[in-house]
């Protein structure tokens, strides 16, 4: 159900790992790369990922899905190495019977993976590169670490 | 004692993973005996994973341990 690969990730694929036949509804949501990013263009980016813990993240992500919404199941493909504008980064696909949970578990799992899987990204502007941190501003962590439990 | 070292770490120490001869340690210890054998690098906001789980500076690691330091992450 979970993924780090250096190859094109197949979005179809990803959606096949969730069907069910008691699903009503499956979102997939795609992180493709953005050229523009305030006013700054991107040329290409370097995705690394830390991967036997990455994968244990996502096992983590799935585990907090199942608790809050227990119908939903969950699939997650990371791509790493250089990736071009427009190339897929990330695919989430989520099942469940009901679409609300299946847009809800989804968002979450996006917002989880920005804060707790070890994947890397470095953008190769015009005039220079740099290692992208902190995306959601949630650094310093208070507790020396990211939540495991996305209340606290 | 494995050390691994990813983005920006990786560049600035010149390789992705160290191989060291410590004694039982805490995190803090450690990040101490990083920040002085390798003065250049940052150890601000970087986190540290001991066997593949989060650790805090209290967490003590084992000389056969295999630690991660973990700059802010940005996936997805």
């Amino acid at each position: 159900m979970f993924e780090i690969t250096d190859k094109p990730i197949d979005v179809e694929q990803v959606r096949g790992k969730v069907v069910s036949r008691n699903a009503g509804a499956i979102t997939v949501f795609i992180g493709t790369v953005r050229e523009m990013t305030a006013g700054k263009k991107t040329l290409h980016l370097e995705y690394q990922a830390y991967t036997p813990m990455a994968l244990k993240m996502f096992e983590q992500i799935a585990k907090e899905v199942q608790e809050r919404w227990g119908d939903a199941q969950i699939a997650i493909s990371h791509r790493i190495g250089h990736l071009a504008i427009s190339d897929i980064a990330v695919v989430i696909a989520v099942s469940s019977p009901h679409r609300k949970t299946a847009y809800e578990a989804n968002e979450y799992a996006i917002d989880r993976i920005k804060q707790i899987v070890p994947i890397w990204k470095k953008e190769h502007w015009e005039d220079g590169t740099e290692w992208i941190g902190d995306q959601l501003e949630n650094i310093p962590y208070p507790t020396g670490m990211p939540s495991l439990n996305k209340e606290d | 004692m494995n050390i691994l070292l990813f983005a920006h770490l990786q560049e600035v120490i010149g390789q992705p993973q160290l191989t060291v001869d410590l004694p039982q340690c805490t995190v803090g210890e450690l990040k101490q005996w990083m920040a002085s054998n390798y003065p250049n690098i940052s150890l601000q906001q970087v986190m540290v994973a001991v066997n593949e789980e989060f650790a805090l500076d209290t967490t003590i690691i084992q000389p056969q341990d295999t630690v991660a330091f973990i700059p802010p992450i940005s996936g997805g």
